[in-house]
């Protein structure tokens, strides 16, 4: 037993491997939130004006709702007026290759390990770097370019497809869709926008890597992805963030939309930002709002999730199954430890005929985590023979943790069938004997025992993901059982 | 702001101020105290809206809209004992309650162990009985639940039973609840459970009505289960199809105690039923069931929650529904685990049957643990039946309808058959029976 404290012990007084602070002149809005604040941003970013109209009035909205408080977590109230809407590193000049970044910023790529150089050459992926607020760099845009996909930052798309981004933002996420998102369409900054013409594939994996620099400076990123009649991408977006004192709000919006007959979208995270010390001090609040639409048929749209970091998570990435046949899935993994807190699950809104969704929810409780599973499958009367399987598991690790799980299930019509099924248990004592048997030590019998029961939700990931995924899961949990 | 002249106390107001004259100076007494305590805390809350979680599937407007007229009178309408033999299964023991109070004329007891009490709640607050007032309100509390205030407001009348520690009542004791007239009744009678460590009683409900009117029956029952103690309950439901159902039964369990629900709702028009039960010492046991066959415009709405507070109970619980018509079913089931309770074993399984377009299910299972070293599991299913079945009866030559006949109620009577009461389970057999078939002719 004194060994598990002790390798518990070691791994809570680890030092947050990723915090550390690059020093870039920012430029930033003035600390609050006024109508002003809005044109400042809008200006900045030479946006149309009908997109300042669309800011405003979200803003105007937000004035009038009230914060949730449904989420089974607890923090301290958000000062919305203490919070820097906008912050971009200067960029000097427009830049024709990676020679000309700030070398300070590419060697902060480097200690994350996603160096442009490297990731240009070898994985084959294009990165959209979001530093901060604004895109700084962005890869393999030709090769994309020749394909007809459109991947580029947000500010970038409003300028060259304004037709596109009018015609699809807020779409699926209506400006006034809940509090953050209202936040959100008023203030965002950056993100990425991404097009899929009829009938492509996508010739590589999408990604995007976020990152929280400047202190105090709320992150709004709007994702926005469209894929045409029978397109298909995958877009994979991870994330690190510097250790802070204060914490950080995070209010992001991704709305996909599988326009098209079968077109189909696989949206894959990876989320480690900073969580708090071990007194649940700091930490990054993830409130996010993340929803599909499948308005063609046959059209699909699948959300993976791994979330290990943040202080206090709130998402649900839902689905919007409206074509006929349209599928739905939601794979997710969430890990808490420390006083982390996670409300996190999906919603599967069937409206279709013939539509089908799929969850899969692991949870791992350790330290004095909350985890909650809250989801709504819901079929609507005319979506006959809709079929939905869910599943969510929680796996406790130690007696201060907490495992919760709120599903909620709506059927209107008799051809169509639900099932759900959740389990909470913690892992034998059998399966680590087991193991420790056949010459594993405790620690790898637990790292591989929540490897295997998480490995459904892995196994959706991308190749590079899984791998990266399954070290975050090692790196969050270790030594964790008693 | 000031109120307008022209809008009336509402009816639970001024039956109240009525209620209270007519007490004959028994208007200070400590349960009167009680009385207004729940009817300050009614009118605080009032009755419940979508907007609260606990309501959100379930619009109680139409109970909200409404005028009752609370009975303060017992009434025995004309029934013989007969009739009322025919409809408590030919229990040995039977207390009959017309509109909520007991008529002792109908009525009959067995014999009994020596200190067993079953009576009335009435007579037994009347005679100041110190049990029945010390458990009155002891684990139904009025804070949370609008209707468990107003019950507690107008508590008059109900069953006391008390079994002593180490006794057994071998027979059933069936508790007869029979609404009739033709006015918008409000009843509510108020139950009392206590059994001492090592006893045994098994009790079962009923709830009927004469008459189609829409009356509100608005019941709590309070359930004490001591060490070793081991409690069946029972409850039938079948109300006209007018008639507003609300009932609350509370458990509270102690060490090794072992507590049966089965919860059998078929007739009413809004019917809410929460069970909840704390299991508060360990190695206590709790078994849930229940059942709804719902057609028409009912709504059938359940909500348990099992509250594990010790470590090593196990609890079970298994709710099914048939829905056809445009009726509505609702589950939602929470299952508490809290800090200390390790070792414990809850399993909850929810399923539902839909046999129309129109019928709706909401369900919603509820885990909460705080404790690590657990086995929770829960289950819900919303469907029809398997195809695979249909087709092996069929292919041994039974019909598309009896076929779906037989499969209904072999679904239906995985519920049924958990009573162990024979009476009664004949007795819900052939009303579950009854129900389904109606369902078809339509």
């Amino acid at each position: 037993m004194s060994t598990e404290t002790n390798t518990l012990e070691q791994l809570a007084n680890r030092e947050y491997k990723w915090g550390f602070v690059t020093d870039i002149e920012a430029d930033t809005a003035p600390r609050g939130l006024t109508e002003d604040t809005i044109r400042f941003i809008s200006a900045k970013k030479k946006e149309p004006e009908w997109l300042l109209e669309w800011r405003l009035k979200a803003y105007r909205h937000w004035l009038t709702m009230a914060e949730p408080r449904w989420p089974n977590v607890r923090y301290q109230k958000i000062d919305y007026q203490d919070i820097i809407y906008y912050s971009a590193p200067k960029q000097k000049k427009v830049l024709n290759s990676l020679d000309e970044v700030d070398p300070e910023l590419l060697k902060t790529y480097e200690k994350l390990g996603i160096s442009l150089n490297e990731q240009k050459m070898l994985a084959g992926v294009a990165v959209d770097a979001v530093f901060d607020s604004v895109s700084v760099a962005t890869t393999f845009k030709k090769k994309l370019h020749e394909a007809g996909v459109i991947f580029c930052s947000f500010s970038e798309a409003v300028q060259e497809h304004p037709e596109l981004v009018k015609k699809y933002l807020g779409s699926v996420v209506p400006a006034n869709d809940n509090f953050f998102a209202a936040l959100n369409s008023a203030v965002f900054s950056d993100g990425s926008f991404c097009y899929i013409p009829k009938g492509v594939r996508c010739p590589m994996e999408l990604s995007t890597y976020f990152r929280i620099n400047s202190a105090d400076t709320g992150q709004f990123e709007r994702t926005l992805i469209v894929a045409e009649e029978g397109a298909y991408v995958s877009y994979l977006e991870g994330c690190t963030a510097p250790m802070r004192d204060t914490n950080q709000l995070h209010a992001a919006v991704v709305e996909l939309v599988a326009v098209g007959d079968r077109a189909q979208i696989k949206y894959s995270t990876v989320q480690n930002w900073y969580p708090g010390d071990k007194e649940g001090k700091g930490g990054i609040y993830n409130f996010v709002t993340k929803r599909g639409k499948c308005a063609g048929k046959n059209s699909k749209i699948s959300w993976t999730q791994v979330e290990t970091g943040s202080a206090i998570t709130w998402k649900y990435p839902s689905v919007i199954l409206q074509g006929d046949h349209s599928v739905g899935e939601f794979y997710s993994v969430a890990v808490v430890n420390n006083y982390q807190q996670a409300d996190t699950g999906t919603k599967m809104i069937h409206i279709g005929k013939n539509t089908s969704s799929t969850i899969v929810s692991k949870g791992i409780s350790a330290g004095f985590g909350q985890n909650s599973y809250r989801g709504l499958v819901e079929i609507k009367r005319g979506s006959t023979r809709s079929r939905n399987f869910s599943q969510c598991d929680s796996l406790l690790l130690g007696d201060k943790c907490g495992a919760h799980t709120f599903p909620y299930i709506e059927v209107k019509n008799k051809t169509s069938r639900v099932e759900h099924e959740a389990s909470t248990s913690k892992i034998g004592e059998d399966q680590i004997f087991y193991c420790k048997q056949r010459g594993l030590t405790t620690e790898d019998a637990v790292g591989m025992i929540v490897n295997g029961f998480c490995k459904e939700v892995f196994r959706e990931l991308p190749m590079e993901f899984a791998v990266e995924a399954q070290k975050l899961l090692g790196i969050s949990l270790e030594g964790s059982v008693g | 702001m000031m109120k307008q002249s022209t809008e009336q106390t509402p009816w639970y107001q001024s039956n109240f101020a009525l209620f209270e004259k007519n007490l004959n100076g028994e208007s200070s007494s400590r349960l009167h105290a009680m009385r207004m305590e729940a009817m300050a805390r009614f009118t605080e809350m009032g009755f419940p809206t979508t907007k609260h979680e606990e309501w959100r599937f379930t619009n109680v407007s139409p109970i909200a809209r409404a005028t009752f007229q609370p009975s303060f009178q017992s009434d025995a309408a004309g029934l013989s004992s007969e009739d009322v033999e025919r409809m408590s299964f030919g229990a040995t023991h039977r207390l009959v309650f017309v509109n909520g109070h007991f008529v002792k004329e109908l009525s009959s007891i067995g014999p009994l162990p020596g200190g067993v009490i079953v009576g009335d709640l009435a007579s037994a607050l009347k005679g100041n009985d110190e049990l029945a007032h010390g458990s009155l309100g002891k684990h139904a509390s009025i804070q949370e639940n609008a209707f468990t205030a107003l019950n507690m407001a107008f508590v008059q009348d109900g069953a006391f039973i008390y079994v002593p520690q180490g006794k057994v009542v071998e027979e059933a004791v069936s508790l007869l609840f029979i609404s009739t007239g033709s006015t918008h009744r409000y009843i509510a009678p108020r139950n009392l459970i206590i059994v001492g460590d090592h006893a045994r009683v098994t009790i079962a409900e009923s709830y009927l009505s004469l008459a189609n009117h829409g009356s509100l029956t608005n019941v709590v029952t309070e359930i004490t289960a001591g060490e070793n103690a081991v409690i069946e309950h029972d409850k039938l439901q079948n109300e006209s199809p007018q008639a507003y159902h609300i009932a609350s039964l509370h458990v509270h369990q102690k060490e090794k105690s072992n507590f049966i629900s089965n919860s059998i709702a078929i007739g009413g028009g809004l019917v809410r039923n929460n069970v909840t039960s704390i299991l508060d010492g360990e190695y206590a046991e709790c078994t849930l069931n229940g059942l709804s066959v719902a057609n028409g415009m009912q709504l059938i709405d359940n909500h348990t929650t099992i509250d594990h507070a010790k470590p090593n109970c196990p609890s079970h619980e298994l709710y099914k529904s048939v829905l056809d018509g445009s009726s509505r079913g609702v589950f939602n089931g929470k299952i508490f685990v809290r800090k200390d309770a390790q070792k414990t074993d809850a399993k909850q399984t929810n399923m539902t049957l839909l046999l129309s377009d129109e019928a709706t299910m909401d369900t919603k299972p509820q885990l909460e643990i705080f404790a690590d070293d657990v086995k929770c599991t829960h289950g819900a299913t919303v469907g029809q039946l398997d195809a695979d079945q249909m087709f092996y009866l069929r292919s041994r030559g039974i019909g598309t309808t009896l076929a779906a006949d037989i499969l209904t109620f072999a679904f239906a009577s995985d519920v049924v058959n958990r009573v162990h009461v024979d009476g009664l389970r004949g007795q819900l057999e052939a009303l579950v029976h009854a129900k389904l078939g109606k369902g078809r002719e339509r």
